[in-house]
Order: C-alpha cells, then sequence, then structure tokens
C-alpha cells in the first residue's frame, strides 16, 4: 500500500472528526506543517486537542485554527505570539495546559516510545508540580509526568521518500520528529519528495516506519516571525 | 552610577570558562555574546535545537529554517549542529548545560526564581525556563534591583515560581550576589552605590563579603 499522497486533503482525509487529539511538529513558525494546518481549517473539524509547544499567530500556524474556534484545548509551553488566542483563553473558551518545554518533548516522545511516564526534576515547587506524584530520587525531588500519543500527528519535514523516511533541515527540526512518534497515523509534508534509493540511509532524521502517509507541499510560505538583520561594516 | 545593560553583560561574561557549553536567555542575557572574551572557546545553546549559534544573517543569509529560541533568525558556525528539542532539553536536563543566564521578576534569598507569569495578565508559558533552571550546571540571575521601586530581591517570591533553590549567583544595576552554603551574600556594589543604598531596595537578607561598604 503505497504511502504517498498528492495534497494535504488527499492524506489527511478520512483521518479527521471532532474531539480528536492532534500533534503537530515546529518551534514558532519554524518547521510548522503548513499544508495540514490548512486543509484542517478547510475542513471544519472542531473540539480539537491540539499538543504542539506554540500556537502560532494570528492567521498563520495553529492560529487559523482559531479563527473559527476549532481548537477546544492547547498543551503548549508558550503561547505569546496570538492576540485572538489571547482574546479566546480570556473569555474561556479556550483550554490550555502549560507543561515546560523540555517535559513536552519528552511526553511526546515517551508516548511514541511506549513509555507510560517518567520522573523529572522540572517543575518541582511551581505550578506544575500540582496534581503530580513527587517522588525523591538520591537526594532531590522529581515529578512523575505522563508520556503522550495522540490520535493524529502533523509534521513538516525537508525531503521525504515513498518509504516516509524523513530529513529535516537546521532548526526546522525542533518538534517534527517526537511529534511523528507520538500520532497513531502520522502524515509528514515534504519540500521534496523523492523515489525510493533517493535518501542517504545515513542522514534520516525519521525513520518511515512513524510515517503512514506523506505528500510534497507545492509551496511553502515559510513566514519569519523575527526577521533579525546583522548590519554589514 | 548603577551598571547599565551592557556593563552587567561584561560582568556576566566573567562567569564564562574556556569550554562552557551556555544557554543565554532574552534581554539582557543575550547581550553577554557580545562580552566573550576572545580566544575562548564557548558554545551558544539554543532550546529549539542549535548548538553553536552564529551571528545574525546579512540580507542574503535569512533563513527561515536557522532560528534561536527568540524567533530571530541566525547563522550557523563550522562547529555548529542542529538536533530534536528533546534531545536539546536532554543537554539541559541531564547537566550537559555549563551555565544558564537569564532574567527574572523575582529572586527570593533562598535562591527561588520567578519569572514567568503574573496572575491576573496574560499568561505566555513558561517555555523552557522551568528545565533551564532546574537542570543547567549553575544559573546566573541579571535583572534590574528593583521594578517601579519595588524590590525584586525578596524574602519569598509572591509570583508564581519558575524553580525553588536553583539560583546560583546575580547581578542587578547595582551589586552583585551569590548564593554561598551560609546564604545570600553581597559580593560587590556598582560604582557609587552604596551598601545602605542597596539595603533600602532590597527585602531579602543577605550577608556582606568583608571589605565592602
Amino acid at each position: 500500500m503505497s504511502k504517498t499522497y498528492r495534497s494535504a486533503g488527499d492524506a489527511l482525509a478520512g483521518l479527521l472528526r471532532d474531539g480528536m487529539t492532534i500533534a503537530a511538529g515546529g518551534f514558532g513558525l519554524c518547521g510548522i506543517p503548513e499544508h495540514c494546518i490548512a486543509a484542517i481549517q478547510s475542513s471544519g473539524v472542531t473540539g480539537l486537542t491540539l499538543v504542539s509547544n506554540n500556537a502560532g499567530v494570528d492567521g498563520f500556524g495553529l492560529g487559523r485554527l482559531m479563527e473559527k474556534g476549532q481548537i477546544r484545548k492547547m498543551v503548549s509551553s508558550y503561547v505569546g505570539e496570538n492576540k485572538l488566542f489571547a482574546e479566546l483563553f480570556l473569555a474561556g473558551k479556550l483550554e490550555v495546559e502549560f507543561t515546560p518545554q523540555g517535559t513536552l518533548a519528552e511526553r511526546m516522545r515517551a508516548g511514541g516510545a511506549g513509555i507510560a511516564g517518567f520522573y523529572t526534576r522540572t517543575g518541582v515547587g511551581t505550578l506544575a508540580e500540582q496534581g503530580k506524584e513527587v517522588r525523591e530520587f538520591d537526594g532531590h525531588k522529581y515529578l512523575l509526568e505522563r508520556g503522550i500519543t495522540c490520535d493524529l500527528a502533523i509534521v513538516k519535514a525537508w525531503k521525504g521518500d515513498e518509504e516516509g523516511n524523513l530529513i529535516y533541515r537546521k532548526t526546522a527540526r525542533n518538534f517534527n520528529p517526537l511529534a511523528a512518534m507520538c500520532g497513531k497515523i502520522t502524515v509528514a509534508e515534504v519540500e521534496q519528495l523523492l523515489p525510493i534509493g533517493k535518501i542517504d540511509p545515513d542522514a534520516v532524521g525519521t525513520p518511515g516506519i512513524f510515517v503512514h502517509r506523506i505528500f510534497q507541499g507545492d509551496h511553502f510560505e515559510k513566514r519569519i516571525e523575527q526577521r533579525t538583520i546583522r548590519k554589514v561594516a | 552610577m548603577p551598571w547599565t545593560r551592557e556593563q552587567m553583560a561584561e560582568r556576566a561574561a566573567k562567569e564564562l570558562q574556556e569550554g562552557f557549553y551556555i544557554n543565554l536567555g532574552i534581554g539582557i542575557p543575550t547581550l553577554v555574546a557580545n562580552y566573550i572574551p576572545p580566544g575562548m572557546r564557548i558554545v551558544l545553546h539554543s532550546e529549539n535545537g542549535m548548538l553553536g549559534i552564529g551571528p545574525f544573517p546579512t540580507e542574503n543569509e535569512v533563513d527561515p529554517d536557522l532560528i534561536n529560541a527568540g524567533k530571530q533568525t541566525v547563522t550557523e558556525l563550522p562547529y555548529s549542529s542542529y538536533f530534536d528539542s528533546a534531545t536539546s532539553f536532554a543537554m539541559i536536563r541531564g547537566g550537559h548545560i555549563d551555565l544558564a543566564i537569564l532574567g527574572a521578576m523575582q529572586v527570593s534569598q533562598d535562591g527561588d526564581i520567578a519569572n514567568w507569569m503574573v496572575p491576573g495578565k496574560m499568561i505566555k508559558g513558561m517555555g523552557g525556563a522551568m528545565d533551564l533552571v532546574a537542570g543547567a550546571k549553575r544559573v546566573l540571575v541579571l535583572m534590574e534591583h528593583t521594578a517601579k521601586n519595588e524590590a525584586k530581591l525578596v524574602k519569598k517570591c509572591t509570583l508564581p515560581l519558575t524553580g525553588e533553590k536553583v539560583v546560583n549567583k546575580i547581578i542587578t544595576d547595582l551589586a552583585e550576589f551569590e548564593f554561598r552554603d551560609d546564604g545570600l551574600t553581597l559580593t560587590a556594589l556598582a560604582p557609587g552605590v552604596t551598601e545602605s543604598g542597596v539595603r533600602q531596595r532590597t527585602e531579602a537578607h543577605y550577608r556582606i563579603t568583608a571589605g565592602i561598604s
């Protein structure tokens, strides 16, 4: 059975339903699966829980899914870049589970690796401790954090092949390999979809076993949040 | 004369040692990169998945796939490496980062730090701050000594904590403090700043190193 699809809408067909949990790769707007997000917006699916480090900006990234209130809950570490998000949050229309960034990454990795939970020192003595088991190891307190698995994961890579092997580029890697692991079904969008044999096996960042559907995006906007330039003397 | 932001960053750079892997927070901590002693090998870590952060790009070098944790465009260096977020935080949580330099809203006399949330205001989230303060080998705070004339160096933080008993050193615009075995200790004063002036602006109890007045 082929893993390759023609478009985001094609790849996501039959996978979306109201109330589902979706993991999304990306840090800020860097390395986000922008085509899958657009297709989820078009589908009109609602009541979603999104597991993603950030929540996009107004009009781009996951911000697009807030325009019609498609997201019920975010599991994120930092969501500061989005006015619509703030409005929905303050109006009680959007729930947020704040998770420290490293804890979030590890929870996704653990969920994908069949690890139910792990202990970390991050968040001890803070609000992140609430409702969690605290256990002492070697004289230090640790919190029990649970692994995360999601109904669906959407990820973005630079190159991919028909087997679903993915190669990432620079800091656009970020949460993508972890999101890919924690999805029961993972859909990958790539800038270049290559035939079998055209990817160096040594360069693979996410092995195809984690990727169920793959397509090549026709144009990536790759918006930059903080374009910072050095003056050349 | 209180220290300027640049002078605070310059003093913070004295903490650096050959071969250190460091993480710099947003704001004054970012300026520390400008004061790395020439010839010293220091590797900057960016929690979104990069070691060896290079300078900001020229117009032609801008790459949307290459940003720092502040989401600014950056460049790579010959020794840079990229990795996923779980590996990045394994470096932090596993104690591989030698020094984290970050800002704070409050620090307590026990070394607690609050820098992520003000109740009643829009909450943006803790990002990687809780991981950094819990995991880095050494935590240095750079902050203004007061905010709107309120002491930021307090007996007990009133704001929600980022970490408990995690701060090793503080540099403010007025003075430097270290957390030693016998407690918070004033170790240096900015030029023209008196100990009594610092005391008036500090709620925390602290000791004084010999030779400071």
